[in-house]
């Protein structure tokens, strides 16, 4: 495809500015898509997230990784505006998000699926899809009533659809209501029907959550395509296969914090990463309590 | 037995003006419920504000019969919706729920209220507002029409009244099957990811508020229309309920869903009603089972465990997918 070949040296760029880039938590980036300044978020008396400052590398393939309830999901939540920080600033390509609803931030080009996967059971998969495009004329109630101005723009929102679906190979159940589909394919078809969106940056909160090893591996090479063609990719994974697999940089939280930044092959061997995952004191002899 | 009467009785109730002002009730409904999801439990104030905002104009305000029309179906409906939507559809489904069956009591006991009798009539409601509607009548008033189903007065109210719930239908079809329709089912499906792919789905919750009330307050409006009355008691919570019978017995999220629903209701419960007091009248019930003023009461014990069987055997109602209703079980 055209669109690979000349989009491709792009990440190839942007994967080379990383490398100039120190390995420490909060590190300024050559051309941030996102950036993150004191947010923090509590819940009575936890605080679940508490970032003095993060940079989310553009056009690259950034993974997010952290032990259970290291405030992973809520950042997520708070980077999307589906949930409001106590404190803080997030500027996604410059514009400042505070304020912004949740439904804007997916117009400015943010897209995000969710950890439990919101397929829309009831709508068949096409009109799953379809759901996804924005600047829909038809969605206007007083020119929904007047089919013959949106008929057009909804043609082509479904051819457009319909290469999705056959790219992520849905297309057998193009007719079917979602809520049939298998989780590996509800998993598929929410990354395809985030990708009607059209977005610059999209955020993945666990896609291999739950999805079968040879559907991972598709779903591993649609990921990698993402980046290909141009888009930044954030995502939420506890797999470390598909951390090491396809991430270019790894930013690792725990207890709210971000602990660690660095290319995938720095955070195995970082210490402060092996103490949040196995505790800090991890490899002292053991005492019998008497 | 009066067959004839038993028959005639029947398709008063399939045909007649009371299946279309359910009809068009719950039309509202299964926009609010089938394709948005939101519980209202308060269709009869949406109805109460058509027929209100017809007779408060005509007849406290001497407006003429067309302006009462726009206010009856638009103003009061579109107000209503927006006070009863803004506070509480960024709140989860059920708090809808609470905040429309109360705010339906609350309008009827305001309404009936004594000091307000200036303006609304209080508990006898107002009168002598349909006037003109019956002026435009085409039909004889001293003829019947349809096998004597309707006199010429009602026949008129029952060909508009159709006419109504035809465009209701028609409207409805459209909006469903267009993209706004498609970011309602995916509300009702599911708001967040509605909102992660840019729709702003309270703005769109309150638009279907705004139509479903809108078209239930022609429902109320043609009902005040054929008693050529607005009383408070006609919009009990009770005709909330009925309507819901109504949009279950037809098919939940079905365009014709709610319309067969509401001819069948009304059908059937006529039919029990004359059956019943056939029965007895011919000693066929005896009395230590039954007497004729109970059979009213008794009918909607009837329809109440045939509703119950539907739930159990047919969920779906007479139109739904039962596939689709499985679904639902996630």
């Amino acid at each position: 495809m055209t669109a690979d070949q000349t989009s491709a040296p792009d990440v190839e760029a942007a994967r080379a500015q990383l490398s100039d880039v120190a390995w420490e938590p909060g590190v300024a980036k050559p051309d941030p898509i996102l950036v993150v300044d004191g947010v923090t978020r509590r819940f009575g008396g936890l605080t679940a997230v508490d970032v003095e400052h993060l940079e989310i590398p553009r056009g690259v393939i950034t993974a997010l990784i952290g032990p259970n309830g290291a405030g992973k999901t809520t950042f997520f939540n708070l980077l999307t505006n589906f949930d409001t920080p106590d404190s803080g600033t997030r500027h996604f390509e410059g514009g400042d998000l505070a304020n912004v609803p949740a439904h804007k931030v997916a117009n400015l080009g943010m897209v995000r699926t969710f950890q439990l996967t919101k397929a829309l059971s009831r709508m068949t998969v096409i009109e799953n899809m379809k759901l996804g495009a924005t600047g829909q004329v038809g969605e206007s109630f007083w020119r929904a009533l007047l089919p013959f101005m949106w008929r057009s723009q909804e043609a082509e929102i479904e051819k457009r659809a319909d290469a999705l679906l056959e790219r992520f190979k849905l297309d057998h159940m193009r007719e079917e209501f979602a809520g049939t589909l298998s989780g590996g394919q509800r998993k598929l078809l929410e990354m395809a029907r985030s990708l009607m969106v059209e977005p610059t940056l999209v955020m993945l909160d666990e896609p291999m959550a739950g999805v079968n090893p040879a559907l991972k591996q598709s779903l591993l090479d649609h990921v990698r395509g993402l980046a290909d063609q141009g888009m930044t990719v954030l995502f939420v994974e506890h797999d470390m296969d598909m951390v090491q697999d396809i991430s270019d940089w790894v930013i690792v939280m725990a207890e709210g914090r971000i602990i660690a930044e660095g290319p995938p092959e720095s955070v195995g061997q970082n210490p402060a990463v092996i103490d949040a995952y196995l505790g800090a004191h991890h490899g002292a002899p053991l005492q019998l309590e008497d | 037995m009066d067959w004839g009467a038993i028959i005639e009785t029947s398709f008063r109730g399939l045909l007649g003006e009371t299946a279309v002002v359910f009809a068009l009730a719950a039309i509202g409904l299964n926009i609010h419920f089938g394709f948005t999801g939101l519980l209202n439990f308060g269709q009869a104030v949406f109805m109460a504000a058509g027929a209100y905002g017809l007779a408060m104009m005509v007849a406290t305000w001497e407006q003429p019969f067309w302006v009462g029309v726009l206010v009856g179906v638009f103003v009061f409906p579109v107000i209503l919706a927006l006070l009863l939507g803004i506070p509480t559809l960024r709140l989860r489904a059920d708090y809808l729920a609470i905040v429309t069956i109360a705010t339906a009591e609350i309008f009827r006991i305001i309404a009936r209220s004594p000091s307000l009798d200036e303006w609304t009539g209080s508990s006898d409601g107002l009168t002598g507002f349909a006037r003109t509607f019956y002026n435009w009548s085409p039909f004889d008033t001293r003829e019947r029409y349809v096998f004597n189903l309707f006199t010429g007065n009602q026949f008129w109210v029952v060909i508009v009244g159709w006419v109504c719930v035809a465009i209701a239908v028609l409207v409805t079809y459209i909006a469903v099957n267009s993209p706004w329709g498609r970011v309602l089912k995916a509300i009702r499906e599911d708001e967040d990811a509605a909102r992660s792919l840019g729709k702003n789905a309270y703005w769109y919750k309150l638009q279907a508020l705004m139509l479903g009330g809108v078209i239930g307050a022609v429902g109320g409006m043609l009902r005040a229309i054929a008693t050529q009355s607005a009383q408070p008691q006609n919009f009990i919570t009770d005709v909330t309920f009925f309507a819901w019978v109504a949009l279950i017995l037809g098919g939940v999220g079905k365009v014709f869903g709610p319309v067969i629903g509401a001819m069948l209701l009304w059908m059937i419960l006529n039919f029990t009603d004359v059956f019943l007091r056939e029965l007895v009248a011919e000693d066929l019930i005896p009395e230590a089972v039954l007497v004729d003023t109970q059979v009213g009461q008794v009918r909607f014990i009837l329809v109440g465990a045939g509703l119950v069987l539907l739930a159990v055997f047919r969920p779906q109602g007479v139109f739904g997918n039962k596939n689709e209703m499985a679904l639902d079980d996630r």
